[in-house]
């Protein structure tokens, strides 16, 4: 495997794509014990500031550091331009749909979508029907899960609009390269993504509910230091400058939420929640949540607070709903997706189901509600014992699964032991939707598999990070400057 | 007929709470067979309280108190006036269509026993075959008139002798759900239950294609006529409890609760 796939630096057939002449010729003269050692000095920086993550259903527990690798992958600025317009249309299109499903429900009027598909499905929130997030804005950060085949063949394999992870490692990543590869930054015209934070608190203050003034408060709210993210959601808070709280940080008062302080309680107008659904309100979602905070939902429904991302969005990156994505796009812009989606088979219908037990060994088999590369199956990877053990779990509960074709996922030169090689990667770029439009990051998360051949890049799976370089078009300026804080990159037009 | 409801809950605490918030659904709407005429929600305690409606169309009240609170008592009183259709449900506002309440919840799933007795006593989901069901869950248990115990589902309801109102609501949820009947609990008052009852009353809805929504209360064994006073509803009894709440502060509570309903033709 992997023989045949696009290499995005390499091209197709070996001769490097002449876009990118400058980075295989740095690749080419930075010998490989040279990019060990930068890449060592990367992972000991990270693993002292403590961007960790618990694998779960690991005995020991303990937290560890996701591999970084050295080498970048990148963008070419044109290819970047359609990647964001498609990005930009799909979650236009998940914000139209979230705000329909929860509100008049013109789609399943229209046909579009089996009603069973979302009334019986647990991730549709009757809780939450009838509310309107302020500026009917549901999924306010999207981490669109992108694949690549070819130059400009990109699918998206998965929808993230609940509260996706990953941003700290696009920010951590590219501080490492500029710090440590300082002159790939000379040779190439790189956009920064260092106005993330900013652009993240911009949106936030964008959503604010009416009447908060000027300067609403904004808060992190995490589930607390035992989460797999907790470094990212301190960061983040750290990064934007604003208050990183728990459930027991925040009560609820004639439907307003306050945060306490040593100065008193503060009123808080928008809570960006690392918090899931279910532990957001123990008054409406699970009693059992400690990690909730009571009379959440009421401040919300009156309008008091907002949420970002907004409760019951898991209604639309739910992976029995993404198979109908090119539809929902249709439906609410009118137009055909810019994005296509990877090619999916319904377990639920009995059709499919035949297709996927009869084609085990060639396809990707996932849990509709699964993530993190957990309950999957990977085919043509999979032993026969593995595939036959897969086939019962399948068969026992047919409506819970979905099926995908294995994608000559695009590689990215990687530093392994043997010195640069091929790697399979995916691509996670962050969208955000405030009240003054949608707009894309330029960057993201790169996870590569480390394994050879192998497609699984979860990092809970064995799968590191690189740094996504997006190029400067030819008319864009941009200045670097050395400060106090490192080295921070602006553009302009 | 009129109904005058008078419904106390009290929560003693062994050590003063900070706070307590809760959310009630203890407010009846208006229906074409329910007419409001007075309602009351007093509480003995320094408190705010807010109006709200949730997703299923109940009315909802959030409930603020600060501490140092040792007790509270919510009591809620009024009078409604009804009228009789026979169970169908008639000038109620749905937020939900009927597949929603298809789904199933761990207090309703339906587990092979309760799927044979479905199937023995009836077969399909028109009006005949609910009414069926609803007389065999009401003959096949004798009466608990004790506090219902939380959280019991209705699979382990299904195998004692004697079951409170809303452990016979969840067994025939399950089956009618069982038989792709969509069906709901309700809680509610009913004069019809005794007085200073421990609970609120529960039933269930199951709708029935061409004729919509049909009340049956399996404790009666019978559709509810104007006896019943329809306050929420919710896939099963824990999300339709008329108090959800919070409270900050260590000890353990004590709940009691004595609802009287009265009758006036």
């Amino acid at each position: 495997m992997g023989t045949w796939a696009f290499d995005e630096i390499l091209g197709t057939d070996g001769a490097s794509r002449p876009e990118l002449a400058n980075l295989v010729d740095w690749l080419a003269d930075t010998p490989p014990d040279e990019l060990r050692r930068r890449q060592e000095a990367a992972e000991s920086t990270f693993r002292q500031l403590g961007i960790t993550f618990a694998v779960y259903g690991d005995n020991d527990a303990s937290e560890r550091i996701i591999p970084f690798d050295i080498v970048p992958r990148v963008f070419l600025a044109d290819e970047w331009a359609r990647l964001s317009e498609g990005l930009i249309q799909r979650v236009e299109a998940i914000n139209a749909f979230l705000d329909d499903i929860y509100g008049a429900q013109e789609i399943l009027k229209a046909g579009v979508l089996p009603e069973d598909l979302i009334f019986l499905n647990p991730q549709f929130r009757p809780e939450v029907v009838g509310i309107r997030p302020p500026h009917g804005i549901w999924a306010h950060i999207c981490g669109i899960d992108l694949v690549r085949t070819g130059p400009d063949q990109f699918f998206v394999l998965e929808d993230n609009a609940r509260t996706p992870s990953g941003v700290s490692y696009m920010l951590e990543n590219r501080e490492a390269m500029v710090r440590l590869c300082p002159e790939l930054f000379g040779q190439l015209r790189v956009a920064a993504v260092d106005s993330y934070p900013d652009r993240l608190l911009e949106t936030m203050r964008s959503v604010a509910p009416r009447g908060c003034g000027q300067n609403p408060t904004c808060v992190v709210l995490t589930p607390g230091h035992y989460n797999s993210a907790y470094y990212e959601h301190s960061f983040l808070a750290d990064s934007m400058g604003i208050e990183l709280v728990e459930a027991a940080d925040l009560v609820v008062d004639n439907d307003a939420v306050y945060m306490r302080t040593i100065a008193g309680r503060v009123k808080v107008d928008v809570i960006y929640r690392r918090v899931d659904d279910d532990f957001l309100d123990p008054l409406v979602f699970r009693p059992d949540s400690m990690l909730g905070v009571p009379g959440l939902i009421a401040a919300y429904a009156a309008g008091n607070v907002a949420i970002i991302n907004a409760p019951g969005n898991g209604i639309a990156d739910d992976k029995a709903i993404y198979s109908y994505m090119p539809e929902i796009v249709r439906f609410y812009s009118g137009k055909e997706a810019k994005l296509p989606n990877v090619e999916t088979w319904r377990c639920r219908e009995p059709e499919a189901l035949r297709y996927t037990l009869d084609n085990l060994d060639q396809l990707v088999v996932k849990l509709v509600d699964g993530s993190g590369g957990y309950g999957m199956l990977v085919g043509p990877t999979a032993s026969n014992g593995e595939i036959e053990k897969f086939r019962q779990v399948l068969e026992a509960e047919p409506h819970r699964y979905i099926a995908q074709p294995t994608l000559a996922l695009s590689t990215v030169p990687t530093l392994v032991e043997s010195g640069v090689a091929p790697r399979h990667v995916d691509f996670r770029p962050f969208v955000l939707s405030g009240a003054k439009g949608v707009q894309v990051v330029p960057g993201g998360l790169t996870r590569v598999a480390l394994r050879e051949g192998s497609l699984v890049v979860n990092s809970s799976q064995g799968g590191g990070t690189k740094d996504s370089f997006v190029l400067l078009d030819e008319g864009m300026k941009q200045t670097q400057t050395m400060g106090p804080d490192g080295m921070t990159q602006e553009q302009s037009l | 007929m009129r109904l005058s409801i008078d419904h106390r809950t009290v929560y003693a605490f062994t050590a003063p709470q900070g706070r307590i918030v809760q959310l009630l659904r203890m407010t009846p709407s208006d229906t074409h067979d329910q007419t409001v005429a007075d309602w009351q929600i007093a509480v003995d305690c320094d408190s705010r309280m807010t109006q709200h409606r949730d997703g299923f169309g109940n009315a909802t009240t959030m409930l603020y108190c600060e501490g140092a609170i040792e007790r509270i008592e919510l009591i809620v009183s009024g009078e409604v006036v009804t009228s009789s259709s026979d169970g169908v449900l008639r000038g109620v506002t749905e937020c939900l269509p009927p597949r929603f309440f298809l789904r199933t919840t761990p207090a309703t799933a339906a587990n092979q026993a309760i799927m044979s007795f479905a199937s023995e006593v009836s077969s399909g989901r028109d009006l005949a075959a609910l009414r069926r069901l609803n007389t065999a869950v009401r003959e096949r248990f004798a009466d608990d008139c004790g506090r219902p115990e939380a959280g019991r589902t209705a699979a382990e309801a299904f195998v004692l002798d004697a079951l409170t109102p809303r452990d016979m609501a969840h067994v025939f949820i399950a089956a009618a759900r069982a038989a792709g009947a969509p069906a709901r609990y309700v809680t509610g008052y009913c004069d019809l239950t005794g007085d200073h009852r421990p609970t609120p009353h529960g039933w269930a809805e199951a709708h029935i294609d061409d004729l919509g929504w049909v009340a049956f209360d399996p404790w009666l064994g019978r559709s509810p006529e104007e006896h019943h006073v329809r306050v929420a509803i919710a896939l099963d009894a824990g999300g339709a409890s008329p108090v959800a709440g919070s409270r900050l502060g260590d000890g353990v509570e004590r709940l009691e609760v004595d609802v009287t309903v009265q009758g006036d033709d």
